[in-house]
């Protein structure tokens, strides 16, 4: 330590650091570190939660609290914070951490304890974040992530040395294998049982604040902790070679969509005609059980009939879900905001606002909020208002219902491209033409801007692990699972007791067909009767709810109760209004909780208002303009 | 002195200045793109542009608008 103390080097002694905010015991730590160096994978390790990781930066985009006991400290709570570069905050995510670490975030209590994790296969940036937040003053543990690459990678790093420039401990971890975990126990037990800022030593940083003098610093740390930095993946580099190609790279990109459909349709269909039929059978069985009366209508025509439906489209909303864990796992999700970076830009948009358009195939409420990493604040308005457009898993259900009733399943690419997943795939690209024209509207008038930058880090490849998938899949499904078993059943017994009163009376003169039959003059121009108005209003509260609504009122239809679903439908619709029902469900608005978000997100009624008048007036004219063009196509 | 954006695919080059707004200047130079730093240009995204960068080991893709504001070094230019 003696070449520092220059004024040249802008490196400064700090003999006493500044004092901590709170003089009792370590009650609350914060996780900080640069974008996707692990620290959310660390949380899930100390806490024993499930926060959503994934390998591209930006995927926390708030902070969010768990109790550490994962490690059997559940007095303590630990706070993970977006990632960020510097204290400097840049986008709506990295504000979030800074003022968390500087105790300005309302409902939210100041840390009292640091673990900055940092990436060891890239000390030498990482490090520089190191100089800012080891100046708050806090009591810190320095985390060496994926120190287990690091080494099989030939990388080096003498952390005794590390520990001794820094001033504070520094341990060598792997988050995703869970080794090293220890040194935060030790850490947390000695700092909470003898409170203190810092162990006794002598910490230089950079007096001047700037990216410059912290890159110095942090450039002569790693020279001398003799750090050697590890060859870098030679995965990456050949696989890039391929999928961000000239030509190759679009074509694999537009393989993996078509992929995703088929195998939806190829695997899924069937695991859900067998779940349909177990269900179905069950429920005939306790109907027999309970024998004729209210009580079965109630509950199996009215609650299992409506819930099933829903309920059987679980195998393909997993798969669904597969997929863009597999996507997002791998780090190819960076790899197509780059190649989309082309095709965003003519529409005022960048490639970065692909990352939350594509997340939204699975659910527009995370989608929302990932637009936080977005900088600029009206290209991020914009893509918060067109991202409800994209087909998230809730259209899911109605265009399988839809199309396995009225499209024949004829190849058209030999086996791997048949005529149903066609139309799906249309109904996808029809949602993404609705959101694509939608932005260029918004950003070449109310939310014009000159271009923002566009920065991207590729994180390199790696193999999605079989535990983060799949608990994402198994997240999923219980949401989905719950969404059924409280939403949807809570319709469907308001549904059934409407379509029964007044009592002994046909479905046509119960108080839902006097609903249905005074809306159905606004929605028979779209080749829709009053069963289906009923279901749209319905679905206003979830997308998929539409299905069990329509399962429920066709099962109370003497007439078609002993059809089922989809050859009821078949009965009632013609197929002008079943592209037509689809098309209004790829640009309606229909989900209160997406509403809701983005109210939070944009703070204001305002634009949720507009979203919603939007994309309902743009779905009523789509599906009247499709159900006109079938019939004069069919006549 | 050239432009980034001005360099070839597979060149290496020292980052002299960024000649960029304050805000995303200062973002940038986080993210490792200061002064003295050794970037090398690793390849063009399918439709030419952006491109991607390797620096301090990490990759980072800028549109040419953005590249074309960051002063290089290349080696043949010595210093």
């Amino acid at each position: 330590m003696s070449d520092c103390c220059s004024t040249d080097t802008g490196v400064a002694v700090l003999e006493a650091p500044s004092a901590p905010r709170t003089s009792g015991k370590i009650r609350t730590v914060a996780l900080v570190g640069p974008p996707n160096s692990g620290k959310s994978t660390l949380f899930n390790r100390l806490t024993g939660l499930r926060q959503k990781v994934a390998n591209y930066p930006g995927v926390t985009v708030e902070q969010h609290f768990g109790k550490m006991s994962g490690i059997g400290r559940s007095d303590l709570v630990l706070i993970d914070l977006p990632g960020i570069y510097s204290l400097d905050s840049y986008s709506e995510d990295a504000r979030v951490a800074v003022d968390v670490l500087h105790g300005n975030m309302p409902g939210t209590p100041a840390p009292d304890a640091v673990l900055l994790v940092l990436d060891s296969l890239h000390m030498r940036r990482q490090l520089m974040l190191a100089a800012p937040v080891l100046a708050l003053g806090l009591p810190t543990l320095v985390l060496l992530n994926m120190s287990d690459l690091m080494e099989s990678r030939g990388g080096e790093i003498d952390t005794l040395a590390l520990a001794q420039e820094l001033g504070v401990p520094v341990a060598k971890i792997s988050a995703t294998r869970g080794t090293g975990l220890d040194a935060v126990t030790q850490f947390l037990n000695r700092k909470s049982d003898a409170p203190q800022a810092r162990p006794a030593g002598r910490l230089e940083l950079p007096v001047v604040g700037n990216a410059r003098s912290y890159r110095q610093w942090a450039t002569g740390i790693s020279s001398r902790t003799k750090y050697k930095a590890p060859l870098s993946s030679e995965w990456t580099k050949k696989l890039d070679g391929i999928l961000l190609h000239r030509i190759w790279g679009p074509l694999f990109f537009l393989f993996v969509v078509i992929a995703v459909f088929q195998v939806v349709f190829t695997i899924g269909q069937p695991l859900s005609n067998g779940l349909g039929a177990v269900l179905n059978a069950v429920g005939d069985k306790i109907g027999l059980l309970l024998g004729h009366g209210w009580v079965e209508s109630l509950l199996i025509n009215g609650i299992w009939r409506g819930v099933a439906s829903v309920l059987v489209f679980l195998p393909q909303i997993l798969l669904l879900f597969l997929f863009i864990g597999i996507l997002e796992d791998s780090g190819y999700l960076a790899r197509a905001a780059l190649i989309a970076d082309r095709v965003m830009r003519s529409i005022g948009l960048n490639g970065k606002a692909f990352i939350p358009l594509l997340s939204a195939y699975a659910c527009a409420v995370p989608a929302i909020m990932a637009t936080r990493t977005i900088e600029n604040k009206r290209d991020r308005f914009a893509t918060i208002l067109v991202t409800p457009f994209m087909t998230c898993s809730a259209r899911l259900p109605v265009y399988i219902l839809i199309i396995a009733a009225f499209i024949p399943n004829r190849p058209i690419l030999g086996d791997f491209f048949g005529m149903r997943a066609a139309v799906m795939l249309s109904l996808y690209v029809l949602g993404f033409l609705a959101a694509f024209g939608t932005a260029w509207l918004l950003k070449s008038s109310i939310l014009r801007t000159a271009s923002a930058p566009f920065i991207l880090e590729l994180p390199q490849y790696r193999m999605p692990t079989v535990r983060s998938v799949g608990m994402r899949v198994l997240d999923r499904g219980k949401v989905f699972l719950k969404q059924t078993g409280t939403i949807i059943l809570s319709v469907m017994v308001v549904l059934w007791g409407l379509s029964h009163f007044p009592f002994d009376t046909t479905l046509a003169k119960s108080a839902i067909g006097h609903i249905g039959m005074w809306i159905e003059p606004v929605i028979r121009p779209l080749g829709f009767n009053w069963k289906i108005g009923i279901g749209l209003l319905s679905s206003i509260a979830a997308r998929e709810v539409i299905v069990g609504t329509l399962g429920n009122l066709y099962s109370a239809d003497p007439a078609t109760r002993s059809l089922s679903l989809q050859a009821a439908l078949r009965h009632d619709l013609t197929l002008g209004g079943a592209m037509a029902l689809v098309v209004f469900f790829a640009f309606a608005m229909q989900c209160t909780s997406t509403l809701a978000i983005v109210k939070r997100e944009t703070n204001s009624w305002k634009w949720p208002a507009l979203q919603f008048a939007y994309m309902t007036g743009l779905a009523y004219v789509a599906a009247l303009a499709t159900n006109q063009i079938v019939l004069h196509l069919v006549h | 002195m050239s432009a980034l954006s001005e360099l070839r695919v597979g060149t290496v080059a020292m980052v002299e200045s960024l000649d960029l707004p304050d805000e995303v200047g200062h973002h940038l130079m986080h993210m490792g793109f200061a002064p003295e730093a050794r970037v090398v240009v690793i390849r063009r995204a399918p439709a030419g542009d952006p491109t991607v960068y390797s620096i301090d080991g990490f990759e980072i893709a800028l549109r040419r608008e953005t590249a074309c504001h960051i002063r290089v070094r290349t080696a043949q230019e010595g210093s």
